[in-house]
């Protein structure tokens, strides 16, 4: 058997469903950046895998070098932002910071 | 003295009295002397130069010129009026009529009205009064007519209601003016039909016109009528006499001047004027009215015991003469008898405000025996009665044997009596009342020794007119009658075929015709004023003919005729009743009140003044309010439920606005807000604040759209 495009895709979509999930169901701000990060790296994978099946270029290949690049600045910027809503809070649940709410 | 002059100095007559009233009513009270010398002097200076156009026409001596003049007043396309002047020698002889009486008038009041609190404001009145009185005189136009005819009206309310703070003043100026308003509906009526007829105001136009183009029958003596009915307003003709005797509210010089020489004057002098519009049917209506009210007033005066009561009775049966002689068409001697009566009636009613002066009272039964306090006020009374009763060589005689003539001859051409036989009773009534009033008033035995003790002569101011009236009320008339004698220079009938000859044959067109209309034809003034007669016409009778302007040589026969029978008949009637006067209230042989105790209804009638008063009480008064009742219901319930119903039908209306309104409108309002309150609170659920959630809708959403996509 050939690994073939779809075998990547399938691998992606699950990724992406696992991150999806991550993100909308955990209360715990930084299990939700990890959810994120699945996302983004199964958008890689999705681009990496088009780029080898489907264009033969290497454009793919360097949108995934950037995305990785803007993850790594993603998850910097936002585990500040979830330091500095511990140190403002105390906690880092979601649910409970919603002072703008009221 | 050329037209041009004459033409100013009527203008200057006409305008003084009205700066007399002008000066006196704004500036009256700063004036010295409130201004009284003001008023009479500008009246005299009005006195001075009607005697000069008087003298003037008495040098030309032609009753037939006229002198006219004036501008455009109206132009209105079509419809245009002038505002003219016309002198003839009927309006000389009025211009001397008016403002001799007027002057002496204010010289009397001047003396009679002293330390009124009005005093400046009666002579303004009085001028108004004149002013108005000579515009009825100098027009040359029935427009101008009415418009003075109306002024007359208004000065005449004023000053009959000069006392406006005694309830009954205030009554009689009101009837004066209202009784008047009633003939001046028939006057202007009159007025409107010639207007519509002709197309012109002017009066000679008129007689022109309406001599080569007559009206159908009907109309012509429906339209003279109704110039008629203004003078049976203004000359206080039966039966709208009513307001005249309640006019005595009036101070007493004002009712001289209203009787002598203004007010009722103006009535006859109009249908004198105004001959030639009236068919011979409105004239028969003019010599019946006529002879009528010279009757009923001579009755009335009989019995009354006021004396200005009396005298104005007296003066009613006096107009009625004149308005019978309009009638009887001896127009000249009806004038004549207003000139005459103007001066012994304005001297009866100075001489009787110089005894109310001194006695306080009205009532004759409290006079009495007056002759040796007031001798002056006596004699000048005694003249004028003399006048007015009708004893050869006083002026009343000649006037009133005319008209009494005239009255006969028509009788016997056109089998009329009746006029003649009144008038002759009347005659003799009116020596009767007159001599009455003398006995009662300066004969005898004071009958009120107290009022008698105070009476007193009166100050010069008001005996000096009397003594220039009593000399005109002898004088006045030149012991002839007015067809032969020196009046004859002045009126006369008027001349058809010159009229005719001197009309315009079209309206002017053009804007000012300030020229004298008598300058465009030959019978022009002369130059230089001499004693003849300028130009006798071939077309003129001889004066002797008298009014036997379209008669034949028959009625100048029976004229003549006539003429003797009146004059022995109107002496005897006279002297009767000077004697029967004079048995009873001098001699006492006959009891007044035991002849009037064997007559009860007709002195309950005389006493009555016939029911006049009573009659239209119960006639004109009674519809007048119920008719105003009537309008009131009408307005009560109709117009009033219209409104009401307005107002009604409104609430109604109102009301279900009202309910539109809350539910429609306000559910529509409150709807929009509860929907929108409705979905906040339902999409205030979605958003809630977890980005979580938001995630998950942009997911779904996304999905969502996925397969929409897909499906298209």
């Amino acid at each position: 058997m050939t690994v073939g495009l779809e075998h990547y895709l399938t691998v992606s979509a699950l990724l992406f469903g696992l991150g999806l999930y991550a993100v909308l169901t955990r209360r715990n701000a930084v299990a939700l950046l990890m959810g994120v990060e699945l996302i983004l790296n199964a958008a890689n994978l999705n681009f990496v895998a088009f780029a080898r099946f489907v264009d033969g270029g290497v454009e793919g290949h360097i949108v995934a070098a950037f995305v990785i690049v803007l993850a790594a600045a993603e998850a910097a910027v936002a585990l500040a932002i979830v330091l500095a809503m511990f140190r403002n809070f105390g906690t880092v649940n979601v649910d409970t910071v919603n002072r703008l709410k009221r | 003295m050329s037209e041009h002059a004459i033409l100013l100095t009527a203008l200057a007559i006409l305008l003084l009295p009205l700066l007399s009233y002008a000066v006196l009513f704004f500036l009256g009270k700063k004036l010295p002397r409130q201004g009284d010398w003001l008023g009479t002097g500008l009246l005299g200076v009005a006195w001075l130069l009607s005697l000069r156009i008087f003298a003037r026409f008495w040098a030309v001596g032609d009753p037939g010129l006229r002198i006219e003049g004036g501008v455009r007043w109206l132009d209105l396309g079509r419809f245009t009026a002038d505002a003219g002047i016309l002198v003839d020698g009927m309006t000389a002889v009025m211009l001397v009529v008016v403002t001799t009486v007027s002057f002496l008038v204010h010289l009397f009041s001047i003396g009679y009205m002293h330390g009124d609190r009005r005093y400046e404001r009666f002579f303004a009145f009085l001028g108004f009064f004149t002013f108005s009185m000579l515009g009825i005189v100098l027009s040359n136009s029935l427009l101008f007519l009415y418009v003075f005819w109306e002024l007359v009206g208004l000065a005449s309310y004023l000053l009959i209601g000069f006392f406006f703070h005694k309830p009954s003043a205030a009554a009689a100026n009101k009837k004066a003016f209202l009784t008047n308003r009633v003939g001046d509906f028939g006057f202007f009526l009159g007025i409107l039909i010639f207007f519509t007829a002709y197309g012109t105001f002017n009066y000679f136009e008129l007689f022109a016109a309406a001599h080569l183009d007559p009206l159908s029958g009907g109309l012509l003596t429906l339209a003279g009528v109704g110039l008629f009915m203004g003078c049976v307003g203004k000359s206080a003709q039966a039966p709208l006499h009513i307001w005249l005797p309640d006019a005595m509210e009036g101070p007493t010089p004002v009712s001289a001047l209203i009787h002598a020489a203004t007010m009722v004057a103006a009535g006859v002098y109009m249908v004198a004027r105004l001959l030639p519009l009236f068919d011979p049917n409105a004239l028969l209506v003019v010599a019946y009215v006529g002879a009528i009210t010279a009757f009923l007033g001579a009755t009335i005066a009989v019995v009354k015991t006021d004396i200005k009561k009396s005298l104005a009775y007296s003066t009613i049966s006096q107009l009625g003469y004149m308005v019978m002689a309009m009638g009887v068409g001896v127009a000249s001697a009806g004038m004549f008898h207003l000139w005459t009566h103007a001066f012994f009636k304005a001297l009866l009613f100075l001489g009787s405000g110089s005894v109310i002066h001194a006695v306080h009272t009205q009532e004759m039964p409290l006079m009495g025996g007056l002759r040796r306090k007031m001798p002056i006020t006596f004699w000048t009374f005694l003249i004028a009665t003399l006048a007015i009763s009708g004893v050869p060589f006083f002026s009343g005689f000649y006037s009133k044997d005319a008209i009494l003539a005239g009255a006969l001859a028509f009788g016997m051409t056109k089998t009329h009596y009746v006029p003649f036989l009144l008038a002759l009773i009347a005659a003799g009534l009116t020596a009767f009342y007159m001599f009455r009033m003398v006995f009662l008033t300066f004969m005898g035995k004071p009958r009120d020794e107290e009022r008698h003790h105070h009476a007193h002569e009166s100050p010069w101011t008001m005996t000096a007119p009397l003594v220039t009236l009593a000399v005109l009320a002898v004088v006045s008339s030149g012991w002839r009658g007015p067809s032969e004698g020196w009046f004859s220079r002045f009126v006369a009938p008027y001349d058809m075929a010159r009229i005719v000859a001197q009309a315009p044959g079209a309206p002017h067109a053009d804007e000012v015709h300030a020229v004298p209309a008598a300058a465009h034809d030959e019978h022009a003034l002369p130059q230089e004023p001499h004693g003849e007669p300028a130009h006798v016409e071939a077309t003129h009778e001889a004066p002797a003919h008298g009014e036997a302007a379209h008669g034949d040589a028959h009625d100048a026969h029976v004229r003549h005729q006539a003429h003797l029978t009146a004059m022995v008949l109107s002496i005897l009637v006279a002297g009767l009743g000077i004697l029967v006067s004079w048995l009873t209230y001098v001699r006492g042989r006959i009891s007044a009140p035991a002849v009037l105790a064997r007559l009860p209804r007709v002195h309950h009638v005389l006493q009555n003044m016939y029911f006049f008063d009573e009659f239209y009480a119960a006639t004109v008064y009674r519809f007048t309010l119920w008719f105003s009742w009537l309008n009131g219901a009408f307005d009560r319930l109709v117009i009033d439920g219209i409104v009401n119903g307005m107002g009604y039908l409104t609430r109604v209306l109102s009301w279900f606005a009202g309910l539109a309104d809350r539910y429609v409108v306000d559910g529509l309002v409150n709807g929009v807000g509860a929907v929108i309150q409705g979905a906040g609170e339902g999409f205030r659920r979605v958003q809630t604040g977890r980005v979580q959630s938001y995630l998950a809708y942009a997911c779904f959403s996304v999905l969502l759209l996925v397969f929409v996509f897909r499906a298209l």
